[in-house]
């Protein structure tokens, strides 16, 4: 019964997500919903404002600085977490 | 797990991927890379140092404690290079705003403070995943 259940759910999920993904925009079409003007203006003044090549190296630590800095923080948690559990 | 095959490739495997690692790091600002992929690639490097020739080695491994002091320290680097930006008159990890010089695009020495923000990340994560490893590993050594 507790089996029966669970594959029931799963399928349900399974179709569901597949009827998402029908609806999604094919895949490099140019009107697509995430070709707005924030990618293009990131490629066309990353290298005028930060002084790189790499459009992705100037997001992660220029533009979005306090997200790579919290991606640090995840990791010094991590950190102190596994050690205060081992060290106990 | 102590297999001669696997020693013989790792010591020759290992100086090429830390080197790699370095690349990834040192141009991420000009070429695919950056410091999470590089720090991964490091440690990596590492970690197969440990699988290869066993925990007990301490001789030449990163040993645990110069480990966390790399991994505050990139950390501290990060914030610092942020609060440079502050006494500088500008905001928190500004790059062209605060001043810093540019470069020409294409140069190592270009992007401002990008290339040592990247530096400071790939020591963190590169530090991170070694402590991780190694502190998970002295730990099933001593239930055993």
């Amino acid at each position: 019964m507790k089996i029966a259940l669970e594959v029931i759910t799963l399928v349900m999920i399974g179709l569901l997500l597949v009827l998402v993904v029908r609806e999604m925009p094919p895949f490099g079409n140019p009107t697509n919903p995430v070709h707005n003007e924030v990618s293009e203006y990131y490629l066309s003044n990353t290298q005028a404002e930060t002084g790189v090549q790499n459009v992705v190296a100037a997001i992660i630590t220029d533009y979005r600085g306090f997200d790579t800095l919290g991606e640090l923080t995840v990791l010094l948690t991590a950190i102190a977490g596994l050690l205060a559990v081992l060290r106990s | 797990m102590r297999d001669i095959i696997v020693q013989v490739v790792a010591r020759m495997m290992i100086p090429y991927l830390q080197l790699y690692g370095l690349y990834i790091i040192l141009f991420g600002h000009n070429s695919p890379g950056g410091g999470f992929a590089g720090g991964t690639v490091i440690a990596s490097s590492l970690i197969l140092y440990v699988l290869a020739f066993g925990i007990d080695d301490e001789d030449l491994r990163l040993s645990g404690s110069v480990a966390r002091v790399i991994e505050s320290c990139g950390a501290l680097a990060y914030v610092g290079i942020g609060l440079a930006g502050i006494f500088l008159g500008a905001n928190f990890l500004s790059n062209k705003g605060a001043g810093f010089p540019l470069g020409i695009p294409g140069r190592f020495l270009s992007g401002g403070t990008i290339v040592l923000l990247t530096i400071s990340i790939g020591l963190k994560v590169a530090s991170t995943m070694i402590t991780l490893f190694t502190n998970l590993a002295e730990k099933e050594k001593e239930e055993e």
